[in-house]
């Protein structure tokens, strides 16, 4: 079985639909999957709903995908970072579905791992929890969440072998193995790809199971907030 | 630096939350006043979560070697440490809501007699999202809120009920303000201690909450 593509875009050919639901890695412009984003963006799939922990910035990350107006409604823990985002959703163009940040995470772990849903204390007794369900387990109270099970996952690693093994680096892991997980299809943005068998099979953080489509290429790889120390502090 | 507001300055605050911390603990640190918190660790063995997916996060970098691929939950520029581990969001959150992190120590607008905490959104302003604090007030084993115990107007900003929408019920254990540490006890806060040049009385005077004996 092939899985490794050309570009982007061949990635991606006939994946896109109007009004999909994309689960995306990344935290902040960290791990970002910058190059299936730009495709996307290229490519004009409409009435998006991503499921995403933030929404980029105005002209990098998914804020590209605001700027068309390519996006329906985000699903995010934080939305800070972004102008574009809050013209539109305050002009009632975008929807927004506010997620606590490990509420995220774990719908899409739970999504990928066949769980439709699962009790939580996070968000209890708040905004959050208006609508759901409440369960009383050994007398706490619990809410439940719904597992994603998203059309596409876009996600960046840092190598893959040829199979889709995957490595990430440092932080840049964040939201990408659970957000690879609960795809139908997960499309996958690498620094390198590597030949099978040159990466440590004891230290593959993602199996190729979950990876369905494999891209190579450039990354700008920008920094959202530069904080440095002087050397005369140490 | 001259000031209006009295009792402890914005370090002391941080140095008396670093009081908190015991040798070994696995500790998370929000954004703010928290995040000076590690500046008064001195030789406690403390390891730092960073909840985009790290444990051990060291200082922030000398310039020139800062890392996209290495950032903090304020998507700062860091560094990592000898003892620094990685992994996905999802465990990052399975750590916290399983209660294996022993503290956080947050930032607060408003706090309530019975522990309530609200810290993420005011109504009618810009609406940013909780990020991870839902989670972590909701999982860790002690949560510690650091906060000026008054607004600019002078109100008290801990309260008999918050106002704000809630970020966790229930949830707060101590409060370190500029005035002094209260405890969330049964029947409303208790007074701990006070900051350098504060009364009780002036604390109680302070605090529109419950304070019990």
């Amino acid at each position: 079985m092939k899985k490794v593509y050309g570009s982007a875009a061949e990635a991606l050919d006939g994946l896109l639909f109007d009004g999909m639901l994309i689960a995306a890695g990344g935290f902040g412009l960290c791990g970002i999957p910058e190059l299936l984003i730009a495709a996307i963006r290229d490519a004009g799939t409409k009435d998006l709903t991503v499921a995403s922990n933030n929404a980029g910035v105005d002209d990098f990350g998914l804020g590209v995908l605001l700027q068309t107006k390519q996006v329906k409604k985000m699903m995010s823990s934080y939305v800070g970072e972004n102008k574009e985002f809050m013209r539109q959703y305050l002009g009632g163009e975008l929807e927004l579905e506010f997620n606590p940040q490990g509420t995220l995470a774990e719908r899409m772990r739970a999504g990928g791992s066949g769980i439709p849903g699962f009790y939580t204390k996070t968000g209890v007794g708040t905004q959050i929890a208006e609508g759901k369900e409440v369960k009383v387990f050994d007398g706490e109270e619990y809410i439940l969440e719904r597992g994603i099970f998203a059309d596409l996952s876009i996600v960046k690693a840092w190598k893959a072998d040829e199979t889709g093994n995957l490595v990430f680096r440092k932080t840049a892991r964040n939201f990408n193995p659970p957000a690879a997980m609960c795809g139908k299809t997960c499309v996958v943005e690498v620094e390198e790809i590597v030949p099978t068998g040159s990466l440590d099979p004891d230290h593959i953080h993602l199996p190729g199971v979950y990876v369905h489509r494999l891209i190579q290429g450039e990354h700008e790889k920008r920094i959202e907030q530069r904080t440095v120390r002087t050397r005369e502090d140490a | 630096m001259p000031s209006d507001i009295k009792g402890w300055d914005r370090n002391r605050m941080a140095a008396r939350a670093a009081q908190e911390l015991e040798d070994g603990m696995y500790v998370n640190l929000g954004i703010g006043i928290p995040t000076l918190v590690a500046n008064y660790v001195g030789d406690k063995d403390i390891t730092l979560q960073s909840e985009n997916g790290m444990l051990g996060m060291g200082p922030f970098p000398f310039e020139g070697d800062e890392d996209p691929d290495l950032i903090n939950a304020g998507k700062q520029t860091i560094t990592e440490l000898k003892r620094t581990a990685y992994f996905d969001s999802a465990m990052s959150f399975g750590m916290i809501r399983g209660g294996k992190i022993a503290a956080a120590i947050l930032g607060a607008m408003e706090v309530s007699e019975t522990g309530d905490l609200a810290n993420w959104m005011i109504p009618g302003k810009l609406v940013k999202g909780m990020g991870g604090a839902m989670d972590l007030v909701a999982g860790v084993q002690k949560v510690v809120v650091v906060m000026d115990h008054q607004n600019k107007a002078g109100e008290s900003k801990l309260l008999k009920a918050c106002t704000l929408p809630l970020t966790g019920k229930a949830v707060v254990n101590r409060i370190i303000t500029n005035l002094g540490v209260l405890d969330v006890v049964d029947g409303g806060l208790r007074i701990v201690e006070c900051a350098d040049g504060v009364t009780e009385q002036e604390i109680r005077d302070a605090t529109e909450a419950t304070i019990v004996a």
